[in-house]
């Protein structure tokens, strides 16, 4: 029986060529929130403005999330003393519980994997002992300004991948998760499908300035109305060997790209040095292979939990449950094949 | 169209492949499968500096039929080794925002609207004005008699992303016009 | 740094990383501070108190670098007998004049010792109560950590903490880096903030030295080349003075003033300097005879600045105006007066890439709104130019390092659009053609100005042609119009043209160094061959510091520039900043001067005695030493002296451009509060490079103002709702920022709230996104060194909801000017304190009766 999880490694290989996993290391600690992520990502895939143009109530923050026109998204948030605390508290018990070994695992629940050795969240929590030792104990600061530029996770198990019925959104030969504005028909079932809520189907007109503006100058056309959109890994960079342009640009290198197992492997070397420091606020997220994503292609260090991110503490994948559902996986596919029929007939109507 | 034949469907592709599931290779359509970068097509890279801030960070100016089509950091500059931040980072929107004002507005005196001027026109009543205000408010000496040689009819005040060599002229031209009222952001 | 400068901070996070120390000083929590180890809230406009106090306590805590100190510096010099320094003028230094707030500094000379070679009276051993280290360990006598927290507003332990650090991390083996922008310098004492540091830096050795030095974090590509090739009107080329009448009536007179032979270093050689400018200018028609031209130059009779300009404006004293990528009508303090004084003028002319407001004030502008300006009643034409942008033309940037970077031309302009070299040479070529035939003298200058550059097939002229006459050439010889390699050899003899002696060696060898492109990862850390650095390729100024008197480098660590033994050379990582063969032991000779005067030990070789000036004897307007003032129109009065403001400051007296009542003068009431401005990372300056780009626009959409909590209660302010903010030059709304970023500090015993609001926005109808200009708001008060405006720390009031609309608008400020009792000369007395003569008390001095305003409407 074939598990209706796709796994990314067996998907690549398909491809016939030898090529590794990439992802993102996003740094939170050293973001700066300067923003050249979100623009140089809307440069180069040439992705219009939001057009609301005013001030969201969200700190810096004004283009509030990610979304099909928006694909790297920094958030903002202002923090007092008590949240730090707690912040730090947090982060240490997930050390307290029996972690964290930054070198050697002792101790793994069973089914792991992967030695993760780390302060991690999501579903199965992985226990490794050795606290670091006598961690010092730094004053918390009495505010402090997170900031995190967020991206599609190009998750292990891809809800979006598995839900779209055209093959429009496809695992690619560098195991990152790609909508195909040539195929896709606008369905939105991947929207759906997004246990991280990073996906959106684009507007099918023009992007607008502020409603109290007649001025239409600055209106902008949208390509591939009407699709799914979000970030591809700046897929057409990746192929030439070039670096995402989020990455690239960025000032401080709180954005890495890399082999997604030399990113992880980063994070955790940065969350350790930091606990060393006694930050104890530092932690992973995206790098546990078993949780409900099976991990993410673009693990972050958060300073905070998920949620104050706007992140998912636990996702889940909606189709992991699918395989109880779909006895053979040729009802699943015959399944998909109607929906594909449907959908591309759809498209054609246009 | 023609590539969504029945027999090129994804899903009938799929079970050809390993990607038994039809998430991978065998969905990948050919624009896909035959992706390259946008900038492959342009005629030249020059390299240029960015306008906003002093850092001076490198930039790469991609240029296709005489068009700027994309713009990134340099790698090869030590200072800011291939990293823009926002503002550099849109400066090909700098270039070609759909607003930017290409022709000659003139506003005559008391006029509620702007109206077009070609350049010649524009150049000569311009040095036609120049000459006039110089006559207008020039001064040979101060008051206690010293020589001051100058018009204090005409100011100037430039940005500061004016280059050295366009600096330079102005200066020159406008000292040896007479003209001191000559200023900068520098100074703002 | 973070914020406005995010590619640069890119090394302040690699240095982070490897272990440095980060401190941000700011009236506000910023995107810096969260990268920073530790934030200080200070109160804005009070660094000299702050500066002060950390030398005081570098010097009373003996953590000043000795060896450097006592001879790289003048603190042995000893000063005059008849100085006399604030500390015995309760806020004034020797030498003032009352009626224009000026100085004499006639005793704050040196005292002259024959016996030296230099001619100055020396102690070694620092001493001497007329020593330079006591006068200055004297005057900052009584800035102690508590008085820093009583005047700023910084708590104790935090003065402390960042005093213990700076002073722990230099000397031998650590440097202390600082870096400024404008939250230093837009002050009305602004010159003298960067002092302060200086001397803090110089008492701790960190000039010179790699790690060291203040970094001015310039916000404009080229801020730094517009003041060496200036569009300053008090400035030539190089730095330069600009010929003042009265004084420089001949080119001897000039010479003799301004660069004097008789001193030490290299502006000693300041006539080769003048004298190959002239000759680059004028070319065949500058001859020995004609003073090489000399009298073409026109002459200042005072201060012609941006605001002095502004002024005449109003008096239908300036007919034609040139605006250059540049928007005053947002970008220049007190907006309004600069929107209404171009209503004066005959004509203008806009170069820029977008209709930003300096273009279209006199139909969409805010004075349309309030009923002030009518357009079917303005005479003043305007002619906007489409301007080229930095693809569409070739020529040099200089970065905020001095580095001089060439950007190749990527494409040609669109429609009209044209370089402002394409514009200006065009300009002049027209202006030689009209007047070729003129018998007037006047018109001689523009006649014999050379002005034959090459052109393109569109018209353009050649940049690498300018950069060449920038460079200089020699212009007789068998050599003749071939370019000189560095500026020693330039002339004052007529046989060499050069437009700026600082960038000489920019073009050595008839090749564009500033287009040197290795590339980063191929050179070591100085990256020498990556574009040019004036002057001479050099990274690092006066780094003949970073060795001891013998020539060695202070430790391994911090190695630069040392004396090579057996070559009998300076050597290093870095071009020697320093006579190449001169060994470290070398002494002045009596009866020398220039750079042969430089002794081993006299690393700074600008200065006219080759040291660091804790002490400026000379060079500044407002005293030889940083003192602190407050603000004009602050809420606090001054803790340390009766004197409330720099006495010198520049004032511009208008109905348009009136003060509030500072301290606890009555009616301060009604402008209680303090605003900052700022820079946002997402937007350039007046907007005119952002507001019209839709990927910038949406990342800060909006004005806003942020408010700490304590005020937003106070107030009654809704978070992200609007308020309105009045100052007695206007009014603004804005959307409410409620942070905890933002916080009151408590100075001179009352609680000071500080509300911050970034500059970019203003109204029109063509920007992509506007609103307010909060340089509406601003007075003109100026620093009397550099006439810059105070934008950083000036009164406000504070009240939810938007502003009026209309002539309503102009009422409501006349309401709360007349609530506050505000005259034209309102913040005018330039010394705030008598002396009793029989009691020796301080008291007030008496009110000013004697009302001269401007105009100004």
């Amino acid at each position: 029986m074939v598990d209706f999880l796709e796994r990314p490694g067996e998907l690549m290989e398909a491809y016939g060529q030898d090529t590794e996993r990439k992802g993102f290391f996003t740094d939170t600690s050293i973001c700066i929130g300067c923003k050249a992520c979100e623009v140089a990502c809307k440069e180069w895939n040439q992705n219009p403005m939001k057009g609301d143009l005013e001030i969201l109530g969200s700190s810096y923050d004004n283009t509030g999330s990610l979304g099909a026109n928006t694909w790297r998204h920094v958030a903002f948030i202002e923090q007092g003393q008590e949240q730090i605390d707690k912040a730090r508290e947090s982060g240490a018990r997930l050390v307290g519980l029996g972690m964290p070994a930054f070198g050697a695992p002792e101790t793994r629940e069973p089914n792991t994997t992967e030695d993760l050795g780390m302060p991690e969240f999501g579903s199965p929590g992985v226990r490794i002992k050795n606290k670091v030792d006598n961690p010092p104990n730094p004053d918390t600061p009495e505010f402090r300004w997170l900031m995190s530029s967020d991206v599609c996770k190009h998750c292990t198990y891809a809800g979006c991948l598995d839900v779209c019925p055209t093959g429009a959104l496809y695992r690619t030969e560098y195991g990152t998760v790609v909508v195909q504005d040539d195929i896709c028909n606008g369905c939105g079932t991947c929207v759906a499908g997004c246990p991280f809520g990073v996906i959106e189907r684009r507007d099918t007109g023009t992007i607008h300035t502020k409603p109290d503006r007649v001025d239409s100058r600055y209106s902008m056309d949208v390509k591939h109305k009407g699709t799914a959109k979000k970030c591809t890994f700046c897929f057409d960079r990746m192929v030439d060997g070039q670096t995402p342009a989020c990455a690239q640009t960025c000032p401080t290198q709180s954005i890495q790209y890399g082999g997604r197992e030399e990113m992880v492997d980063n994070a955790k070397k940065r969350v350790t040095a930091m606990h060393e420091k006694g930050l104890t606020e530092a932690r992973l997220y995206g790098a546990n292979p078993n949780d409900g994503v099976g991990g993410i292609g673009s693990v972050f260090l958060l300073l905070d939990e998920p949620e104050v991110y706007g992140l998912p503490p636990d996702p889940q994948v909606p189709t992991k449950d699918l395989p109880k559902m779909y006895k053979k996986v040729g009802i699943a596919a015959a399944g998909m094949l109607a929906a594909a029929a449907t959908a591309f007939l759809g498209a054609r109507k246009k | 169209m023609a590539r969504f034949s029945v027999l090129g469907w994804p899903v009938f592709r799929q079970a050809k492949s390993k990607d038994k599931l039809g998430r991978g290779p065998a969905v990948e359509s050919p624009k896909y499968a035959n992706m390259r970068p946008r900038t492959e097509d342009a005629d030249k890279v020059v390299q240029s500096v960015c306008p906003y801030c002093a850092v001076g960070c490198g930039q790469r100016i991609y240029v296709k039929d005489d068009e700027v089509i994309h713009i990134e950091g340099d790698p090869d500059s030590p200072i800011s080794r291939g990293r823009l931040c926002p503002k550099g980072a849109a400066s090909e929107q700098l270039v070609n925002t759909p607003v930017r004002q290409k022709t000659i507005l003139y506003r005559r005196p008391y006029g509620t609207d702007w109206e077009e001027l070609d350049l010649e026109t524009a150049m000569e009543m311009i040095t036609e004005r120049f000459l006039e205000a110089r006559r207008n408010h020039w001064e040979d000496f101060d008051e206690h008699g010293s020589p001051v040689n100058r018009t204090m009819g005409i100011a100037s005040l430039g940005g500061a992303t004016i280059d050295n060599e366009e600096n330079y002229l102005i200066k020159k031209l406008f000292s040896a016009a007479g003209a001191v009222q000559i200023e900068n952001q520098a100074r703002i | 740094m973070a914020e406005a400068h995010p590619v640069g901070f890119q090394w302040v996070a690699e240095a982070k990383a490897r272990g440095a120390k980060l401190v941000h000083v700011d009236p506000r929590f910023t995107r810096t501070s969260a990268m920073a180890d530790k934030h200080v809230h200070i109160r804005a406009g009070t660094d000299i108190a702050l500066l002060g106090g950390l030398i005081r306590h570098v010097i009373e805590n003996d953590m000043w670098f000795k060896e450097y100190v006592t001879h790289y510096t003048n603190a042995a010099h000893l000063v005059d007998e008849g100085y006399q320094d604030t500390e015995d003028l309760d806020g004034l230094f020797s030498g003032f004049d009352k009626d224009t707030g000026g100085y004499d500094n006639a005793t704050w000379q040196y005292e002259k010792d024959p016996y030296e070679a230099d001619g100055i009276a020396k102690d070694m051993t620092l001493q001497h109560p007329r020593s330079v280290f006591q006068i200055l360990r004297r005057h900052y006598s009584r800035y102690t950590p508590e008085m820093v927290g009583n005047v700023t507003g910084i708590k104790t332990e935090d003065f402390l903490e960042l005093a213990e650090l700076i002073g722990k991390n230099s000397g031998r083996e650590r440097t202390t880096v600082m870096a400024y922008a404008l939250g230093w310098t837009q002050h009305s004492m602004g010159s003298q903030f960067i002092r302060t540091a200086a001397i803090l830096q110089l008492l701790l050795g960190n000039m010179g030295r790699p790690g060291g030095g203040i970094m001015a974090l310039r916000g404009h590509a080229t801020i730094q080349g517009s003041s060496d090739i200036p569009t300053l009107f008090n400035l030539l080329p190089g730095y330069l003075p600009f010929p003042v009448a009265g004084k420089h009536d001949t080119l001897r007179d000039y010479l003799d003033d301004a660069v004097p032979k008789d001193q030490k270093g290299f502006w000693s050689n300041g006539d080769a300097y003048m004298v190959s400018l002239l000759k680059a200018w004028f070319g065949d028609d500058a001859t020995e005879e004609n003073d090489f031209g000399y009298q073409y130059l026109p002459r200042l009779t005072g201060a012609h600045g941006t605001y002095q300009t502004l002024m005449r404006m109003f008096d239908k004293s300036v007919d034609g105006y040139f605006v250059l990528g540049q928007n005053p009508a947002v970008g220049s303090a007190n907006g309004r007066m600069q929107r209404l004084g171009m209503s004066n003028l005959k004509w203008m002319v806009v170069r820029d890439f977008q209709l930003i407001e300096t273009a279209t004030w006199w139909k969409e502008g805010p004075e349309i709104a309030t009923g002030e300006l009518k357009t079917e009643d303005i005479a003043t034409e305007v002619f906007f130019m489409p301007a080229a942008n930095h693809t569409e033309k070739a020529g040099t940037f200089t970065q905020t390092q001095r580095l001089v970077q060439w950007r190749h031309q990527a494409i040609t302009p669109p429609g009209d659009a044209r370089s402002e070299l394409e514009f200006f040479y065009d300009l002049g070529v027209r202006l030689k053609e009209k007047l070729k035939d003129s018998t007037d003298p006047r018109d001689k200058p523009l006649q014999a100005m050379t002005w034959d550059y090459p052109v393109d097939e569109h018209g353009e002229p050649s940049a690498e042609a300018v950069l060449k006459e920038i460079n200089g050439y020699y212009t007789t010889g068998p050599n003749a119009g071939k370019p000189v390699d560095n500026f020693n050899q330039y002339k004052a003899d007529g046989s060499t043209a050069g437009g700026c002696w600082i960038y000489a060696g920019v073009y050595a060898g008839g090749i564009n160094h500033a287009a040197n492109r290795v590339p980063g990862k191929d050179q070591d850390e100085m990256a020498h061959q990556w574009a040019w650095a004036w002057p001479a390729n050099r990274r690092i100024l006066y780094n003949r510091a970073s060795a001891d008197l013998d020539g060695n480098p202070w430790s391994e660590r911090k190695k630069l520039v040392w004396w090579d033994e057996e070559q009998e050379v300076w050597t290093g990582k870095d071009v020697p900043d320093f006579p190449i063969k001169r060994p470290p032991s070398t002494k002045t000779a009596h009866d020398t001067h220039g750079p042969d005067a430089l002794a081993g030990d006299d690393p700074f070789i600008m200065q006219s005695d080759g040291k660091g000036w804790l002490f400026a004897p000379k060079g500044m307007n407002d005293g030889p030493m940083p003192t602190h003032f407050e603000p004009a129109e602050s809420p606090v009065t001054n803790p340390l002296y009766p004197q409330q403001e720099s006495p010198s400051r520049v004032l511009i007296t208008s109905r348009g451009n009136q003060l509030a009542p500072a301290g606890d003068q009555p009616g301060a009431e009604v402008f209680p509060h303090v605003f900052t401005t700022y820079r946002l990372t997402e937007h350039q300056t007046a907007g005119g490079m952002s507001r019209f780009l839709p990927y910038l626009s949406e990342l800060q959409p909006e004005m806003f103002v942020e408010v700490s909590q304590e005020l937003a209660a106070e107030a009654g302010l809704e978070p992200y709702g609007w308020a309105t903010i009045a100052s007695p030059r206007g009014a603004i709304e804005a959307k409410v920022l409620v942070t905890q970023r933002m916080q009151p500090v408590v100075a001179g015993g009352k609680t000071v709230h500080q509300i911050g609001m970034p500059f970019h926005f203003g109204v029109g109808n063509q920007a992509l996104v506007t609103g307010d200009s909060v340089n509406d708001l601003l007075g003109m008060t100026l620093d009397p060194n550099v006439y810059i405006q105070s934008a950083k720390a000036v009164a406000c009031t504070i009240m939810p909801g938007r502003r009026p609309r209309g002539p309503a608008l102009v009422k409501f400020v006349e309401d709360l000017r007349e609530q506050a009792g505000i005259t034209v000369l309102t913040g005018h007395r330039r010394l705030t304190f008598e002396r009793d003569a029989e009691t020796m008390e301080v008291s007030d001095p008496p009110t000013l009766t004697d009302p001269e305003p401007h105009t100004g409407e």
